[in-house]
């Protein structure tokens, strides 16, 4: 049983599908520079839900819930399906918080990142160079024994978990139900949240994208990870496909803009750009993996991942409720100390949670 | 040289490789790690590959045994 979508052309093939399928996203109705965006979509979901009140970011975006699904599905075909937790689940759900916030001072998670970059968006560069530090940083706890510990089998149901609930938020969707005058559910009518391509198409890319990254073991952090910790440059290839395939779309669609000021939904606080990612980036690593690739994961049965999905979810309603996510304007007063906060957690996590030899 | 045995079951990426990328780093020449998943499987022959070790590959139930030896 061979698996070509993990070798070396499949994850170029991958990436090239997703940087094609993001820009093509962005093309039909989602938002500049985001045709996918795990945090900023989550958040937008966290929105819909009533989480926060920020009612320019509150749509149930298919997307993630495609991530899921799709996931699930190619891994029930191919065999992969493994219902398995109990991997330190407490300090994963305040990871994911952490790399929300992270992400959402930065206005991106490393998908973003690089679609922002291959939209021209010159602040995108210091949020990767940020991420790229904050990885660092996480592989040196890795080297020195860092390890959340293994998981162990659960039963066949418990990993339709995840699934179950995407497929729910997606019934609230196509039935737009509403709960109370109003909302929730909350569906912007203005800002980002009411830009969106048609539910379909974006469930399709999503279920797409979902099963081909589940297959090829596609992760955005672990593609920078891996260079600097073993120079394996595998899951880098993926990326860098993504990056270029995006961008190629992009000239052809005419979304290309280059520049540093005025780029949607982006601001050129750069200390910040860089800081918030760096966190985003130390979180994810000590959470074994990339916001799209825990989306795949728990689609897998990994509830392990799945707990740090609803971490991030949870992490955006923080985030907008005590005003620390950014807006185009810049970062917000309190926004520092909760990095900062969330610098100290991981580091606690990172020097306390060791297997010495 | 004894055998270097390294149990990765229910770890998750990137642990196995980093035992591994530590025991070659260590000295070790003859490993025998056993991992319960295909990513895990994945990774570590990459891994194997790229260090110069030979492998074997054997089931043992929903178990993957991998002895990786330099020649």
């Amino acid at each position: 049983m061979g698996n070509i979508l993990s070798s070396r052309t499949g994850i170029v093939v991958v990436g090239a599908l997703i940087g094609i399928g993001a820009a093509v996203l962005q093309y039909l109705g989602n938002p500049a520079n985001m045709g996918i965006c795990v945090a900023c979509m989550e958040r937008d979901i966290a929105g819909a839900l009533g989480l926060h009140r920020a009612d320019v970011v509150q749509y149930l975006r298919p997307e993630i819930m495609g991530f899921v699904l799709g996931a699930f599905i190619a891994a029930l075909i191919a065999r992969e399906y493994k219902p398995r937790g109990g991997s330190a689940p407490l300090i994963r759900f305040f990871l994911g918080m952490f790399a929300m916030i992270g992400a959402l001072v930065f206005l991106g998670c490393p998908w973003r990142a690089l679609l922002r970059l291959a939209g021209g968006d010159g602040n995108a560069i210091i949020g990767l160079l940020g991420l790229i530090a904050g990885i660092f940083i996480g592989i040196q706890f890795l080297k020195r024994g860092y390890s959340l510990g293994r998981s162990y089998s659960q039963k066949p149901a418990s990993g339709w978990v995840m699934p179950a609930l995407m497929a729910g938020l997606f019934l609230l969707l196509v039935f737009q139900v509403s709960f109370s005058p109003g909302g929730p559910i909350f569906f912007s009518q203005k800002g980002p949240g009411s830009q969106h391509a048609p539910i379909w198409i974006s469930l399709a890319a999503g279920l797409m994208i979902g099963g081909l990254a589940q297959r090829s073991r596609f992760c955005t952090m672990g593609a920078f990870r891996d260079v600097m910790l073993i120079r394996d440059f595998h899951l880098v290839s993926g990326v860098a496909a993504l990056v270029i395939f995006a961008f190629a779309m992009n000239l052809i669609l005419g979304q290309f803009n280059p520049g540093f000021a005025g780029q949607p939904i982006s601001h050129t606080d750069h200390l910040w750009n860089f800081l918030g990612m760096t966190l985003s980036g130390l979180a994810f690593v000590l959470a074994g993996g990339c916001p799209g690739r825990q989306l795949f994961l728990s689609g897998e049965g990994d509830m392990d991942a799945g707990i740090f999905v609803l971490g991030m979810i949870i992490g955006a309603a923080v985030a907008h409720n005590f005003v620390l996510a950014s807006s185009p304007k810049g970062v917000t007063d309190f926004a520092p100390a909760a990095v900062i906060l969330g610098f100290v957690f991981c580091a606690a996590v990172g020097l306390t949670q060791r297997d010495r030899g | 040289m004894t055998t270097k045995r390294i149990d990765a079951r229910g770890l998750s990426c990137p642990q196995p490789v980093v035992l591994v990328d530590r025991a070659v780093k260590e000295g070790n020449t003859d490993l025998e790690i056993t991992v319960d998943n295909e990513v895990s499987r994945e990774n570590v022959l990459r891994m194997a590959a790229r260090r110069g070790l030979k492998t074997d590959v054997r089931q043992e139930g929903r178990d993957t045994i991998i002895r990786a030896t330099r020649a």
